[in-house]
């Protein structure tokens, strides 16, 4: 388990608060090493077993979170990940939102192809979350850091 | 008079008239209603001197605005249990709900004797009582609409598993026939059945009939394809098989790739196919070599 | 746990993955697959993920690789086992482990591989 993380990441972004009108309990989480991704899985399928999201749902929203964990460390040396709980009306949802103050993403439209990578891996993460989850939002600015948001709602 | 004072009144003039207001609403129901065959008379009756005496109990109690006090908590039990009871049977809400606001007439007669000479009193209790039969009305009807939306949900699910039939047709191939129209939600859920299934039964090919499908649109073909790449990443194998003409030309001109993915007009034809595939071969009795 | 523990049964290696695995522990076990097929002589290697419910692409490549690697070393490798939900995930992932071979469950892989034990 890495250290105690005390300095919250600094990039300023909308994406923090978006779904706050229907955010009923925020759970933040560090992302420094390998063991933070697992501790995240965890929680994240918890989340999603406790709205009720069918089990593809379940490991839909889960591999997402992996994927966008780990490009928040590789890519983004090391972050926060923010797990909301969301209601609105009577529709359940999980809200997951990856910040880092890491070099930020030049080329938006490069990144988001299928197969694009930078650093050997697949080149799935973000285009593949996209795919799995039902909104992907993207903030990011070079220099300064990248906040990416994914909601998955129950059917 | 306080409201705990008025409270009492009004359930002791219940209570002590129990019978007679009873009596008086039942008449009133059987009057309206026109299909006495959804409730018997007899189950009418003790329904009435069930709320009756819960009713009284609960004015009693003074908590005369808020029905989901804990003090109403047997009255709103009893009008759940009988607005399920008849959302069962095939009454109507309004039918359930005229259940409560028929209580109205008689019991207004009575407070009327129990308040003579107090025109205040009276004007006071007759609205807080209306009010409150208004609200209970209300509950019944909301009732009733759950106990309906529980017994569609419950239907569904049903409707949906027979809709994904499983025949085995040989050790190790599975027939899968789809039946009706196919829409998004349906088809997703028809699909992780159909994986579900061959882990199940360990089969090595899947053969989804699709002759019961009267259209397909790009979403269902995607699905479609998605299904039997899934199949594959999970070691089964997947073939086609009750493809319509129109279907065809549906799947041609919306650029589906089937290149990869055996495709045979009949059952018939791809469970030949599935045969070969797992090394069986049919052999006529007395075939000359 | 440390190490993701391989059995051998004749020229085969057997991996059963029974743990969320982080994605050190994931290459340990690429290393430690690859040293074993040589090491051991392996003809083949059987994964067996039924107990996996989430396969990410770390994951996915970590079984391509070693797939490949295998390959080159003259051994083939049987990826078994996969669940449902993480097959469907893994299609929309748009991840294709090509050049995988894949089965059911043991039985079948290890008939895949050319070994009929049962």
């Amino acid at each position: 388990m890495s250290a105690a993380h005390n300095t919250a990441v600094s990039f300023e972004t909308g994406l923090l608060d978006k779904h706050r009108p229907w955010r009923t309990a925020r759970l933040s989480l560090p992302l420094r090493t390998d063991e933070d991704v697992v501790y995240l899985r965890k929680h994240v399928r918890e989340h999603a077993v406790a709205i009720g999201l069918s089990l593809v749902d379940q490991t839909k929203l889960v591999t997402a979170a992996s994927e966008l964990a780990r490009n928040t460390i590789k890519y983004g040396r090391g972050g926060d990940v923010h797990l909301d709980d969301l209601l609105d009306g009577l529709k359940k949802g999980i809200g997951l939102i990856f910040v880092d103050n890491g070099p930020g993403i030049p080329d938006l439209d490069l990144a988001l192809r299928d197969g694009y990578t930078t650093g050997g891996g697949l080149g799935l993460g973000l285009s593949g979350s996209k795919r799995l989850c039902d909104e992907f939002e993207i903030d990011t600015r070079p220099g300064e850091g990248t906040a990416v948001c994914v909601v998955k709602w129950k059917r | 008079m306080s409201t705990q004072d008025y409270a009492a009144r009004i359930s002791r003039i219940i209570q002590d008239h129990q019978s007679e207001i009873g009596a008086e609403w039942v008449a009133q129901l059987e009057a309206l209603t026109v299909r006495s065959t959804v409730v018997s008379k007899e189950q009418l009756r003790n329904h009435c001197q069930q709320f009756l005496a819960a009713f009284a109990n609960a004015v009693r109690a003074g908590e005369l605005q808020n029905i989901d006090h804990r003090s109403w908590d047997e009255v709103r039990d009893l009008l759940a249990e009988i607005s399920s009871t008849r959302a069962r049977s095939g009454s109507t809400p309004s039918e359930t709900a005229t259940f409560v606001f028929s209580l109205k007439q008689p019991l207004f007669a009575h407070l009327r004797s129990g308040f003579a000479g107090d025109a205040e009193g009276l004007a006071d209790t007759s609205w807080t009582i209306n009010t409150l039969l208004d609200k209970l009305g209300l509950f019944t009807i909301e009732n009733f609409q759950r106990t309906r939306d529980q017994i569609i949900v419950r239907q569904q699910q049903e409707l949906l598993e027979l809709s994904t039939p499983v025949v085995k047709l040989w050790n190790g191939i599975l027939a899968l026939p789809l039946i009706g129209t196919l829409d998004s939600a349906r088809t997703q859920v028809v699909m992780e059945n159909i994986l579900q299934k061959i882990v199940d039964t360990g089969a090595a090919i899947a053969i989804i009939d699709i002759t019961g499908v009267p259209t397909v649109d790009t979403l269902v073909a995607q699905h479609l394809m998605k299904t039997i790449a899934a199949a594959r990443l999970m070691g089964a194998d997947c073939i086609i098989s009750g493809i319509r003409p129109q279907i065809a030309q549906t799947i041609v001109h919306l650029g589906v790739n089937l290149e990869d993915v055996t495709t045979k007009a009949s059952l018939a034809d791809a469970f030949v196919v599935a045969l070969e595939r797992t090394g069986t071969s049919i052999v006529k009795h007395g075939a000359k070599a | 746990m440390d190490r993701i523990p391989i059995l051998r049964m004749g020229d085969l290696l057997l991996v059963t993955i029974q743990v969320d695995m982080h994605d050190r522990l994931a290459m340990t076990l690429q290393d430690d697959l690859t040293e074993r097929i040589v090491s051991d002589g392996a003809k083949g290697v059987l994964i067996d993920i039924s107990a996996l419910d989430l396969v990410d692409s770390f994951i996915g490549r970590m079984i391509s690789n070693t797939a490949a690697m295998a390959r080159v070393l003259d051994a083939q490798t049987v990826v078994v086992g996969m669940q449902p939900a993480v097959a469907i995930t893994l299609v929309e992932l748009g991840l294709t482990l090509h050049g995988v071979k894949t089965a059911l469950n043991v039985e079948k892989g290890m008939a895949l591989l050319g070994k009929n034990y049962f």
